[in-house]
């Protein structure tokens, strides 16, 4: 059987040193009457033939290629440098465990201490936690932490923030007694609140003026940010935002039909104490020699139990690890350089669609990054006859906004190249 | 060995950005269009490496990590086994890899048929009626089950409070209860490592919500009267739910459907070999009974005449957990894991834990304490405390694993057994393996007798020896309270001559 | 020199007329192992008997601080900011953590030394 180990011979012997003739005599302490004949699942494959069964699953799915992939909506397709998957797929990275021990687990250690370094410089935050799940779980994380902190059971949510995020949120403060509203006037009440930059939609938001008036209330000001964009726009520690959370797909990591991703989070220094989740710091041995190990860990759940900042145990860590490969790769000016040819294919790609007959900007009073909503006749229709022809277009956010009839998001990255775009205007005028 | 520098100690502000591709189209750049204030004011100080010297950096940093494709991992409650590669390869087919997930669902039926199955397949394996695949780990699992149980309740007018949580019990059950509303209320745990049931009894009450359980527990013991516990529960008008952190003890074998758990979380990274990542990601499941299922959280996934489709519209559901669907990647591995084993093999797997930590509890118990009374399931606690007069602690047994090849076990954990050692083998560790894990033990044991210094002091072969985390949790704490200048807890100090625009 | 009484949460407090101090035990330092960090309350602020008021830490426990007496906190040991050790080096001195002005007496079920040390023999079993 795959997988297995033991011979018979083997069994035989550990049951002879065991004392115990059977299984049935290690099993005693289960009652007869819960004991199975047998699992009701057909009986294993060869290698061949399940990589044959789940290839054929896979082989149900389309695939839109990348550079005519033009819909994001929290997931990108960004190039991906060969240098991430190559760090990812080392056993020793991708088969370690949990680096409790730090003296056998520098590698991951060191990893997730530069990786928060990476997010702390991004936002222009003073710490970052070693990851979160996803962008959704970061937001719901984030809010408790102002819930914590503020002592006030309301957050704000203002603007198009990501609806999916918003959900989570909502389930997350079910849980604790948060009331999660929609709208900008924070009050006495409320712990944060909370804003996308840029929006689900792709706009700009006055993230300056939003954190001003949660700051004017007392409350917390928490942004959820793209990473790639935080390269070009201000960083929610340059507006003195308390929390930045997000998303890190884009850093790095394959679309996967939504997960596994990394959510990331980070704050100022006011609020460390109440980060949920693993942080890595510098220790010295006793020769004086640097490394590192998981600090602050009184505040989780394995030591402080039911007072535990969150329930988190098992985080994101290789999708951290990816993120820290892709933004050493880039580097500073590799990072603004894909920010820069997004924003301005996004915005020549705008400027086309809108002057399509019947089409215009949703918002065109409004700036945005590389994800912009615009109003298209028969949007369904449309979408559709673009799959037809291989190119994955804009989504509809009517699903989640009923305000926003027959808009579509179209977003552009570096991989949608010059003749990307020339195929979808034809496809769309065709 | 030495230590590495890190990325940005090696950054040098010479090194070119990557060649990546320009525009190619007339569009406005973002300084032209945007006003100042919305614009970032520096640079952010990301390292500058070229693509050689950073490789070297992580491949000098893998190998400074201990794995389970090179080491064994004697970790008691993580079921570190073997991660097939094949489980890799196909996570990695474009027909998953590439899935965006907002794709009409008429394009991702491969994706949902395969989460369909899975979802067929885990029922089968544990006894329940549907499986919600969205949570992203096993913490988030107990969460979203505590969720569900407290929307059953509040669904039948019925104001419960309070989940019970055994002592022995793992931190996230106890906090994942406290996340989701619940006051919690330990159970104490009787001489023989199982939970006390007049304890039990004493603390069910009319505002009982759950009792949270795993079974075995975290002693690797079969909590044998589980039935009568499910009655009790029961009886008040309580849940029973069940932490799936040693499902690996019973496939095939016996299921906690059957046992009377009305809520069951599975980490397929322990039990279902998708690989632990240095600490993630994982997924953790949660299967539910009947009762339950209107509260699954949306979406779930239905199949009508062979047709998949997501199903959004569910009104008694607790919402979403998180976003899209869970983390798909890892149900691939899962699912790719399940049909290669098939439910013989799956049966045997867990017979081949159960067997080799029996064995191996057999090999080291003269060596150390037995503070319970065998035979064991999947894992077994043992306990240092014979050593105690030499001054040679679990601690010390743990870093001198280190220095021989091996792993460390789980140590002080569970919290009710002193100086615990808790180790469990899996069944993918050969006899050859769990022999000389043992002889090792031996070695440590009589090395405390003699020279127990010595112990003190390793490890001695990795990159770096015990770390002084007292000295660095003040440091950090005089960094919180504006009494330092060095945070610790991230790299502060200037780039080489600063981030400087590319030439 | 008021006689030290103690608490089965391991505190312990000192009265003297209507002004009382209170740490944490040497059995109770020796158990969490060296500290690291202290959350601690701001002078002012009123305490009921047995309510929590605040957190210590080691690197590897957290406990919660329960209050043996009821009262308003007069000064709160500034030094354990900055050197939090000093828990295990003094604790019945300058590692103590709370002063306070007592609202009423004193609660009479407050162990003496050696009802505290049956408690602690109990805990090391």
């Amino acid at each position: 059987m795959p997988y297995l180990v033991h011979s018979p011979e083997d069994r035989t012997a550990m049951f002879e040193i065991i004392g115990a003739r059977s299984m049935d005599e290690l099993l005693v302490d289960i009652p007869r009457s819960l004991r199975l004949e047998a699992l009701q699942l057909p009986d294993g494959l060869s290698e061949m033939e399940t990589m044959r069964q789940v290839t054929a699953l896979a082989g149900r799915n389309r695939v839109f290629p990348d550079r005519l992939t033009f819909r994001g909506g929290g997931v990108y397709r960004r190039f991906i440098p060969a240098a991430v998957a190559a760090v990812t797929s080392k056993p020793e990275f991708y088969t370690a465990y949990t680096p409790y021990q730090a003296e056998a687990s520098q590698g991951t250690l060191q990893a997730i201490f530069e990786y928060q370094t990476l997010i702390a410089e991004l936002t222009a935050l003073d710490v970052s936690n070693a990851s979160l799940y996803d962008g959704a779980t970061a937001v719901a994380e984030a809010a408790m932490m102002a819930y914590v902190h503020t002592g006030r059971n309301e957050v704000l949510v203002a603007g198009y923030v990501h609806p999916e995020y918003v959900q989570v949120l909502r389930a997350f403060g079910e849980g604790r007694g948060i009331k999660v509203r929609r709208g900008d006037q924070p009050n006495k009440k409320t712990a944060a609140v909370i804003f996308q930059q840029p929006d689900f939609l792709g706009l700009l938001v006055d993230a300056r003026g939003l954190t001003q008036a949660a700051h004017d209330a007392g409350a917390l000001a928490i942004a959820c940010v793209d990473p790639i964009s935080l390269s070009i726009l201000a960083p929610p520690g340059e507006y003195s935002a308390d929390i930045a959370a997000g998303e890190g797909q884009q850093l790095g990591l394959s679309p996967s039909f939504g997960g596994p991703h990394v959510g990331f989070i980070a704050c100022k220094r006011e609020l460390v104490r109440k980060l949920p989740g693993r942080l890595v710091g510098t220790a010295y041995d006793a020769q004086g020699r640097r490394g590192f190990t998981l600090a602050l860990a009184a505040r989780e759940q394995h030591i402080r139990r039911e007072k535990a900042t969150s329930n988190i145990c098992t985080n994101h860590s290789l999708c951290a690890l990816a993120a820290a490969v892709y933004l050493t790769y880039m580097g500073p000016y590799g990072l603004r350089h894909v920010a820069e040819v997004s924003f301005k294919r996004a915005h020549a790609l705008a400027e086309r669609l809108a002057a399509l007959p019947g089409w215009e900007l949703a918002f065109p009073e409004r700036q945005f990054f590389n994800e912009f909503p615009v109003r298209a006749p028969k949007a369904p229709a449309l979408v559709r006859k673009l799959a037809r022809k291989g190119i994955l277009g804009g989504l509809e956010v009517s699903r989640w906004f009923r305000e926003l009839k027959g808009v579509l998001t179209f977003t552009c990255t570096e991989v949608n190249d010059a003749h990307a775009l020339d195929e979808l205007m034809e496809a769309l005028k065709a | 060995m030495t230590t590495e520098p890190l990325s940005f100690e090696l950054s040098r502000p010479a090194v070119d950005p990557p060649r990546l591709p320009d525009a190619e189209v007339a569009g406005p750049a973002p300084s032209d269009v945007l006003p100042r204030e919305a614009l970032r004011s520096r640079a952010p100080g990301l390292p500058r490496l070229s693509e050689p010297e950073s490789m070297r950096h992580f491949s000098r940093l893998a190998s400074m990590n201990y794995s389970i494709s090179e080491n064994f991992y004697p970790l008691g409650s993580c079921t570190m086994k073997y991660n097939p590669v094949l489980n890799e390869q196909a996570a990695a087919l474009p027909g998953f890899a590439s899935l965006h997930p907002y794709q009409d669902e008429d394009t991702v039926q491969g994706a949902l048929e395969l989460m369909w199955r899975l979802e067929q397949a885990l029922c089968a394996i544990v006894g329940v009626d549907r499986v919600t695949l969205q949570p992203a780990a096993g913490a988030h699992g107990e969460w979203t089950a505590l969720r569900m149980i407290a929307a059953f309740h509040h669904s039948r007018e019925e104001k419960r409070t309070e989940v019970l949580v055994p002592d022995s019990a793992h931190g996230t059950n106890p906090a994942s209860a406290a996340l989701s509303g619940f006051r919690v209320v330990e159970v104490r745990s009787g001489p023989d490592g199982r939970i006390s049931l007049a304890d039990l009894e004493s603390k069910l009450s009319p505002q009982t919500a759950a009792l949270m359980l795993t079974n075995p527990n975290t002693l690797g013991l079969f909590e044998r009267e589980i039935l009568d516990i499910a009655e009790m529960v029961h009886a008040t008008g309580a849940l029973l739910y069940y932490d799936g952190a040693n499902l690996n003890a019973f496939m095939g074998i016996c299921r906690p459907g059957d046992m009377g758990f009305d809520a069951v979380h599975m980490n397929l990274h322990k039990t279902f070999t998708t690989p632990h990542g240095g600490g993630g990601p994982g997924a953790g499941p949660v299967g539910v009974k009947a009762d339950l299922v209107p509260f699954l959280p949306t979406p779930t996934v239905e199949r009508t005449n062979g047709h998949l489709t997501l199903d959004h519209r569910r009104p008694k559901s607790i919402g979403r957990v998180r976003s899209f669907y869970g983390n798909f990647g890892m149900l691939v591995r899962a699912y790719t894991y399940i049909l290669a084993m098939g439910g013989d093999g799956l049966g045997q797997a867990s017979q081949d834990a159960v067997l080799s930590a029996n064995y191996l509890r057999k090999l080291v118990e003269t060596d150390l304490e037995m503070p319970h009374q065998g035979p064991c399931m999947h894992e077994f606690v043992a306990s240092a405390h014979n050593l105690h007069d030499t001054g040679v602690r679990a601690l010390d047994i743990a870093k001198a694993l280190l220095d021989r090849h091996f792993y460390a076990p789980t140590v002080y954990f569970p919290l009710v057994v002193s100086e615990a050692i808790m180790v469990e083998p899996t069944e993918t560790e050969s006899k050859a393996t769990l022999d000389s894990f043992a002889r090792a033990i031996k070695e440590i044991v009589g090395q405390a007798r003699t020279d127990p210094q010595g112990l003190h002091d390793e490890p001695k072969n990795l990159p770096v020896g015990r770390l002084d985390e007292v000295a660095a949790a003040r440091k950090i704490n005089a960094w919180l309270q504006g009494q330092a200048e060095d945070p610790v807890l991230r790299w502060k100090g200037p780039l080489d001559g600063g981030p400087k625009e590319p030439g | 020199m008021a006689e030290r009484r103690y608490t089965k949460t391991h505190e312990w407090v000192t009265v003297d007329g209507k002004h009382a101090t209170i740490g944490i035990t040497d059995f109770a330092q020796a158990q969490l192992g060296d500290v690291v960090f202290l959350e601690l309350p701001t002078a002012g602020r009123k305490l009921a008997e047995r309510e929590t008021f605040g957190v210590i830490e080691s690197v590897k426990a957290a406990s919660d601080l329960y209050s043996p007496v009821a009262g308003r906190i007069s000064s709160v040991n500034e030094k354990l900011a900055s050197q939090p050790e000093l828990i295990n080096s003094d604790p019945y001195g300058e590692g103590w953590i709370l002063k306070l002005e007592l609202s009423g007496d004193a609660p009479s079920d407050l162990l003496d030394e050696a009802g505290y040390k049956k408690v602690t023999e109990a805990a090391a079993g």
